[in-house]
């Protein structure tokens, strides 16, 4: 089973989880085939030496983003049945746009030229948390400053949208 | 003081007085109002009689400058010569007699003020226009009395009766007026345009001494420009409708402004410009001139043959008598022309102000038919009026015979037609101021017993100038006696001695026959004339009918010769209609379309584009997509 | 056995496409599907698409540079959910439903 095999079997999950996704009429299940989706993404990465960020994707984004957004939908208590519809129109128009987008999108990128002859290279160790962590600390530390501040900022705006009124008794 | 310092003197007191009534008048008493207006004009006569006395060579006074190009300047600038000395003369001396008068006869009126403020206002410009060293003063001059008129003319705007009639006449006076004034105004070009100044002296020496070559054709349209002018303001055909109108006035601008001063603007301007009408190529105006001046004179002599309103009658003879002075200035008799000015301010204003004391007694009432038998309730005014109509028809010896006896004479020199004409529009004059004064002063009254139980003799302050000018009026005739009587022709060596090109004039030479002649004549159509409207009205006791019962000839002058009625026909409506159509088409339908198209255009584009804006999120976002797959499109199309 | 670079086999244009399918259809998500939540799930996955690819460039020219723009997008993405569901909350208090097309509140 040659790297080429594998890459097309993973594709391909990867597509037909993404349409389901998007496909299926019962919430919580377009919720869990994005996990899985998530999952095979992380499992490019490791395809393409990119340990770390496999692994930080799966905590990150299946882990903790998913979690929440089952937890908000599990909230709301909506099934399959208060799922709002859309007019045909809005269907077609929307299959019609998706479906150019993929079109000029492809045949912009078609001609894409790569500089000459390239010779990829290899690089080992390029995706270890060790290097990584070295260009982080020191080319882009303010970019990771600012993150943190950032991580502030929703977690105060979060709190405060959400933050119930107090009802004042008499 | 010198001449220089008090001829300005003699036009700032009238703005002066005009200044104080019109900014505090409103909260001084009465008298005082009247008496700072009378005693501003009074003391620049006074001044202007000082320096009358002192005047021996022309004087110019310049104030400050205009304009300063480059080929151009214009000063604003005095020139004090007899002739302007001696119309000062006159608008004052006449003017500060009408001012007393006024403050008995307005007396009642609500903007007593107002109407001081008016007149010295008026009188500074007249002084400004006949002081001025240049044709641009005069023009300067000439629309301010213009504007002053207006005010005036339509005094009583708010009346409730009249108040919109009055309003009118004096639009009406306004109009007619910048007609002429448009004339004015291009013959004023031309002379620019032609000789590069506008100083009356400068002219005149480019002219007659320099001899600056002029073609005919220009000579010709300065002049008679000019003339259109002068026929605007001083009421001449076909300008001349405004006048009779502009009796809806107070009485006291009547005479001021349409019997003594105003309306000889027109003649002040001919003379001063003498030296352009006396030159070669002008032969033709003259000729227009003397021609409309005797239809003038003739055809409102007519009019005034049956008329019925007091003032209007005097109104007519007022055009009568300019005609008769365009006749005058039409032969090149200058002098005498200002000499029949004078006398006619004297007598006219004096009839005027005579007209206003028995409309004053008579509570009102102007129509001549509710007149009558006024002789003993009114007695100075009856007599001081008898004297005015004496000597307007030219009895022997009065100032009225000897200034028309000049211009006769003039006439008869010049043709034996015109003099019989212009003889005819004098006999003419005498009888229709006759009868007006028969009818109005002897013979029972005819008005209603309220009118009967108000009629009483005016106040002083309204007598004196009436008699002042009655004695005027009877010595007047002497400033120019005839050598043939023992005098020396005073006022036309006057007039000769310092004032640009009058002495280049050639004099015309009467002989003592002919002068004896025209006064026999003169006296005795005068004498017919009399003695005809003393019969008619009088011992037979005919008595101006009422409107419906007129028939015949007297129809045609009682109603003005239809004039005003032509000029409605050809001139009002047409250019109404224009109007209505212009306003129709161009401001409905044009402009209006074009604005509402614009807003139109914009809001329908408006309404169409809200509607994107759905609010709703899915649609935004396809929006979204949409327009990125067109620019990637556009750039692979591009590429 | 030792993985030499992948791109000995599978070219770029592969990732290329793989990465645009991904996005396309979260972009066909987010038009079709009219429930806000599954419409902030559908961003996530063009996120994700778009993250495919800067690991792919990353590991082909062998810089690490791509790869921590990953790192980048990763935490805005947290972010962003976190508020974007937040606000959701919020609406859902209000209006009782998720639907988007309900929310015309600016419709001009």
């Amino acid at each position: 089973m040659s790297i080429y095999n594998v890459f097309m079997l993973l594709a391909g999950l990867t597509i037909g989880s993404a349409s389901m996704v998007v496909i299926s009429k019962h919430p919580v299940r377009s919720i869990l085939y994005l996990i899985v989706t998530f999952f095979l993404i992380s499992a490019n990465y490791v395809l393409m030496n990119a340990q770390f960020l496999a692994i930080v994707n799966i905590i990150v984004y299946a882990g903790a983003i998913m979690v929440l957004f089952l937890f908000v939908l599990m909230m709301l208590n909506l099934s399959k049945d208060n799922e709002p519809k859309s007019p045909i129109i809005m269907t077609a128009a929307a299959c019609i746009a998706g479906g150019s987008l993929l079109t000029v999108l492809v045949a912009s990128l078609r001609d894409a030229v790569v500089c000459k002859s390239f010779v990829p290279a290899v690089n080992d160790d390029q995706g270890l948390v060790g290097i990584l962590g070295k260009e982080l600390f020191t080319t882009y530390l303010l970019p990771f400053e600012i993150t943190s501040v950032l991580f502030i900022s929703a977690i105060v705006g979060a709190v405060v949208l959400t933050k119930r009124e107090k009802q004042i008794i008499d | 003081m010198s001449i220089e310092q008090l001829v300005p003197l003699i036009i700032a007191l009238p703005l002066i007085g005009g200044f104080i009534n019109g900014v505090f008048g409103k909260k001084l008493p009465k008298v005082l109002v009247g008496s700072i207006a009378s005693i501003a004009v009074f003391s620049s006569f006074l001044i202007a009689l000082t320096v009358f006395l002192q005047l021996d060579e022309a004087v110019k006074i310049n104030l400050f400058t205009i304009l300063n190009l480059e080929d151009f300047t214009l000063n604003a600038r005095l020139l004090v010569d007899n002739l302007s000395i001696w119309m000062v003369l006159i608008i004052t001396g006449v003017g500060s007699l009408i001012h007393l008068f006024s403050m008995g006869y307005m007396s009642h009126d609500e903007g007593y003020y107002k109407f001081f403020t008016y007149l010295n206002l008026f009188i500074f410009a007249m002084l400004i226009l006949v002081l001025g060293s240049n044709y641009f003063m005069l023009f300067f001059g000439w629309e301010g009395v213009g504007i002053c008129s207006y005010l005036l003319i339509g005094f009583h705007y708010s009346d409730v009766q009249k108040g919109m009639l009055n309003g009118l006449a004096a639009r009406k006076a306004f109009i007619m007026n910048r007609i002429g004034d448009l004339g004015l105004l291009i013959g004023l070009f031309l002379l620019l345009s032609q000789f590069g100044t506008l100083e009356y002296t400068e002219l005149a020496d480019k002219i007659l001494i320099d001899q600056i070559p002029v073609t005919t054709w220009m000579m010709f349209a300065i002049t008679i420009c000019l003339f259109i002018g002068a026929t605007g303001k001083s009421a001449q055909i076909p300008l001349f409708t405004w006048l009779p109108d502009a009796m809806a006035g107070p009485t006291p601008v009547s005479a001021l402004i349409h019997a003594a001063t105003m309306v000889t603007a027109g003649i002040f301007l001919v003379v001063r410009s003498n030296f352009l009408f006396e030159h070669v190529g002008a032969q033709f105006t003259q000729d227009i001139m003397l021609y409309v001046g005797l239809a003038t004179s003739l055809a409102t002599a007519f009019i005034a043959m049956r008329q019925n309103d007091i003032k209007k009658v005097l109104a007519y003879s007022t055009v009568s008598q300019l005609g008769f002075i365009f006749v005058a200035l039409g032969m090149g008799a200058y002098t005498a022309a200002i000499f029949h000015v004078t006398t006619h301010a004297f007598f006219k204003a004096l009839l005027f102000l005579g007209s206003g004391s028995v409309i004053h007694a008579m509570s009102d009432e102007q129509d001549i038919r509710k007149m009558g038998g006024l002789k003993k309730y009114i007695p100075i005014t009856n007599i001081t009026f008898l004297i005015g109509t004496l000597a307007i028809s030219g009895f022997p010896l009065l100032s009225g015979f000897f200034s028309k006896d000049e211009i006769l004479a003039h006439a008869l020199h010049h043709s034996p037609i015109i003099y019989v004409l212009l003889a005819l529009s004098a006999l003419l004059t005498a009888v229709y101021m006759f009868r007006m004064y028969f009818v109005v002063f002897h013979g029972e009254f005819r008005g209603s017993n309220h009118a009967k139980n108000h009629l009483h003799e005016s106040p002083l302050n309204m007598t004196l100038p009436l008699i002042v000018l009655a004695v005027l009026s009877i010595i007047g005739g002497m400033l120019n006696i005839p050598s043939l009587l023992g005098g020396h022709h005073w006022f036309t060596h006057l007039l000769n001695h310092n004032v640009g090109g009058l002495k280049e004039v050639v004099e015309v030479e009467i002989s003592n026959g002919q002068t004896i002649m025209i006064m026999l004549s003169a006296s005795i159509l005068t004498l017919i004339a009399i003695i005809v409207s003393y019969n008619v009205y009088v011992k037979k006791k005919n008595v101006p009918v009422s409107d419906d019962q007129i028939k015949g000839w007297t129809k045609l002058s009682a109603n003005k010769l239809y004039f005003d009625e032509i000029y409605n026909s050809l001139f009002v409506k047409p250019i109404e209609w224009i109007s209505e159509k212009g306003h129709q088409f161009i401001e409905l339908f044009l402009l209006n379309g074009i604005i509402s198209f614009a807003t139109k255009t914009i809001d329908r584009s408006g309404e169409l584009v809200k509607k994107w804006q759905s609010g709703k999120t899915d649609w935004y976002i396809l929006w979204m997509v949409c327009g990125i797959v067109g620019m990637v499109i556009y750039y692979l199309v591009k590429i | 056995m030792v993985l030499a670079s992948i791109f000995e086999t599978v070219s770029i244009q592969h990732y290329i496409v793989l990465s645009t399918v991904l996005f396309v259809i979260g972009v066909m998500g987010v038009l079709l599907r009219k429930n806000a939540i599954i419409l902030l799930m559908c961003i996530e996955l063009m996120l994700n698409a778009v993250n495919l690819l800067l690991v792919a460039f990353s590991s082909y020219f062998g810089e690490s540079d791509g790869q921590l723009f990953v790192f980048f997008i990763m935490v805005v993405a947290a972010a962003e959910a976190t508020v974007g569901l937040s606000i959701l909350v919020l609406i859902y208090r209000n209006t009782r439903s998720v639907d988007v097309g309900i929310f015309n509140k600016l419709k001009g």
